[in-house]
């Protein structure tokens, strides 16, 4: 399933000064018994939405596409559906001083980009995001536009590549790299013939 | 490269994660990117669906069948309304229930290994991997699942991934990954009694932080990891994830050889010895260097309790409780406030005394049969007290029926737990064990995550010891006043 691509973006940022929201925060793991993957915005925050102060309720930041989180900002579990339930409220970059490693990876895959930032930084970028200052990113330049100031944040080559094309990775990997894998294969069957017992076998 | 060279240059010493990541590069993609092998597969009903549904989409193919392996474990019932304990067909929650009937249409399909709700195999996916012997020493192993860092205790590159990942494995067998830095922890010093390889487990997190070894492949090494059992070692990998890293791992060594030799898939006849024989290389060499290292000596350390709601929120059980006021970081004082808050506990408090509703003995962390053992040895001729709910989830069917055969089941019903079947359980509350608002769990778990357990409700991560004497007490006590 290919991503939509990513270019630039332009909106306000929902600020979420706290560290360590996890994954659980973010999509409560009693919705992971639905299997579908769209309309999972509704469950995104879900039980902090409970409370009507909360920023996600405030009607500048209802259906934010940015975030500034804190440090850790979706660490713990690995389901997916973090992702897709916030691409489901319309976000599409989040602003952090660090991730969860498996939510990080998830986000690329699904045409959000993470941006990590010193956290001296994301602490500003946390009070232009209360007073409702637009932000801008071009990724394409890699650079976050808040109120005049230009940041420059860091992407892989190859990453900033798949977000602009929108590339399905599995696509990228089957067409670029068969031989490869055919050759890995041949090569650890001979050397660990007890991983193809199928092929011993047959 | 000249013709005629004929000194071989030494080979630089390597860590055991450079070892398996060297072993599965099919293609290097930058200097630290790499297109790396997957020889395994783990699947569960919750995060697979999405990734049949793109292979579906894209009318793709499985590429190597035989490498992966399915269970449901998050969303099953743990109790059975038919007398023989049989839950197919049973499932009263129709989501879940439908959710697993999608699992089984999709390896159904696709032709995946499936170890069915009735099966001997069925179980949390981390409990029966190894148990099975599709965990082998030297292989990578994903899963939709944060935890997988728990096979990499029989020294495989093990890891969590998401369902998009998980659709890519399916068709190419293969995942762009980054490498990780490396730490090593080192245990060293003379264990105390009863301390538990979980309170090893959140004395680490506590110390490092919750995202304090993300980008680290952890290995764990020293003399106290070279005498633990495969139990113990996989309760530490297991945890790794909740110090930020995906990776933990233990070196293959005799401990592990043994657990593995005559499992139903570990290799077997004249495999076996070349087997053994390849494994043996994966050790991090003398010499290699790591990027962090951090030695723990056990001697100093007490049982462990989470107080907050992060697992590096941990502290020995009796000490007492942050007081924010005193924090200076602003994040972190925030973060303490809201802790004690949602936790309803007071700064400087201490957790001993406090009272219980709800102890939880189980998980992929500690569910299994020496974890079982554990607890029982609390237990044994005691009794819940009244108003707690204890109940006790073995990890896998087949954990069960060993702990079944000990007598172990006889001491925890006539002690007043309820005896459960395999499953996730109150870990993750995806089935009807969960905690409403204002419950206070303590948990053998590896989440104390708000709501993790159910809405509301407050988790107190320990060992199986401690959870068993908290049941007992009807409060946070320390285990080694019952042993």
């Amino acid at each position: 399933m290919s991503p939509p691509p990513f270019t630039t973006l332009t909106g306000v940022a929902a600020p979420m000064p706290q560290d360590n929201i996890d994954t659980d925060v973010i999509f409560p793991a009693r919705f992971l018994l639905i299997t579908a993957r769209d309309g999972l915005g509704t469950y995104a925050f879900h039980d902090r939405r409970t409370d009507a102060d909360y920023v996600l309720n405030q009607p500048a930041f209802r259906d934010p596409p940015f975030l500034v989180a804190g440090d850790n900002f979706g660490s713990g579990s690995s389901r997916e559906q973090a992702v897709w339930a916030l691409t489901g409220l319309g976000v599409r970059c989040v602003i952090a001083p660090g991730f969860g490693e498996i939510f990080h990876g998830n986000c690329l895959r699904n045409g959000l980009l993470p941006i990590t930032l010193a956290a001296d930084c994301v602490a500003r970028l946390l009070d232009a995001a209360a007073a409702q200052e637009t932000f801008t990113v071009d990724l394409s330049a890699q650079t976050l536009t808040v109120s005049g100031d230009i940041l420059v944040f860091d992407i892989t080559p190859e990453r900033k590549a798949a977000l602009l094309n929108g590339w399905d990775e599995t696509s990228l990997l089957l067409t670029s790299h068969a031989a490869a894998i055919d050759a890995f294969e041949a090569r650890q069957c001979r050397q660990q013939p007890w991983l193809y017992p199928q092929d011993a076998s047959a | 490269m000249s013709q005629n060279q004929h000194v071989k240059m030494p080979e630089p010493a390597r860590t055991l994660y450079r070892k398996l990541w060297d072993s599965h590069v099919v293609a290097d993609l930058s200097d630290d990117e790499a297109l790396l092998y997957i020889d395994r597969h783990l699947l569960h009903e919750v995060s697979s669906p999405q990734a049949f549904v793109a292979m579906r989409e894209a009318g793709r193919r499985l590429r190597r069948p035989g490498t992966h392996y399915a269970v449901a474990d998050h969303a099953v019932p743990t109790q059975s309304p038919r007398r023989d304990h049989a839950r197919a067909g049973t499932i009263a929650d129709p989501q879940a229930a439908a959710q697993i009937a999608e699992l089984e249409a999709n390896v159904a399909d696709f032709a995946v290994a499936y170890a069915g709700l009735d099966s001997d195999e069925q179980g949390i996916v981390h409990v029966i991997g190894p148990e099975s012997g599709f965990t082998l020493p030297g292989t990578t192993i994903v899963c939709g699942d944060s935890h997988t860092t728990t096979h990499g205790a029989f020294g495989a590159l093990a890891f969590g991934i998401g369902a998009s990942e998980q659709g890519t494995v399916m068709a190419a067998q293969c995942l762009r990954q980054t490498r990780a830095r490396t730490m090593r922890v080192t245990l060293i010093g003379e264990r105390p009694p009863l301390l538990a390889a979980k309170d090893i487990a959140l004395a680490f997190i506590a110390a490092v932080g919750a995202h304090g070894a993300a980008g680290h492949a952890v290995e764990f090494a020293g003399p106290i990891v070279t005498a633990m059992s495969m139990a113990e070692r996989m309760t530490l990998c297991n945890m790794a994830i909740e110090a930020g890293s995906r990776i933990g791992l233990v070196a293959p060594d005799v401990t592990t050889f043994a657990f593995l030799e005559g499992r139903r898939l570990a290799p077997r006849g004249t495999s076996w010895p070349a087997a053994v024989a390849y494994w043996r290389t994966f050790a991090s060499d003398p010499g290699a260097v790591f990027d962090r290292e951090l030695v723990i000596d056990v001697s100093t350390l007490a049982p462990q309790v989470s107080w907050g709601t992060t697992p590096a929120q941990t502290l020995p059980v009796g000490a007492a409780l942050p007081d924010p006021a005193a924090i200076a970081d602003p994040a972190q004082r925030q973060q303490a406030e809201a802790a004690l808050t949602y936790m309803d506990l007071t700064p400087g408090q201490s957790l001993l005394g406090v009272p219980i509703t709800h102890a939880f003995i189980g998980s992929c962390t500690n569910g299994r049969i020496e974890d079982l053992r554990a607890a029982a040895a609390i237990v044994r001729g005691r009794h819940v007290a009244p108003g707690v709910e204890a109940i006790v989830v073995p990890g896998s069917a087949a954990t069960r029926i060993a702990a079944e055969a000990e007598g172990l089941d006889a001491v925890f019903t006539a002690a007043g737990f309820e005896w459960r079947l395999p499953g996730c359980s109150m870990c993750v509350a995806m089935n009807d064990d969960r905690l409403s608002p204002g419950d206070r769990c303590a948990s053998t778990s590896n989440r104390n995550f708000e709501g993790r357990q159910g809405h509301g409700g407050r988790t107190h991560l320990m060992s199986p010891a401690m959870a068993a004497a908290a049941a007992i007490a009807g409060a946070i006590t320390d285990a080694r006043e019952m042993a």
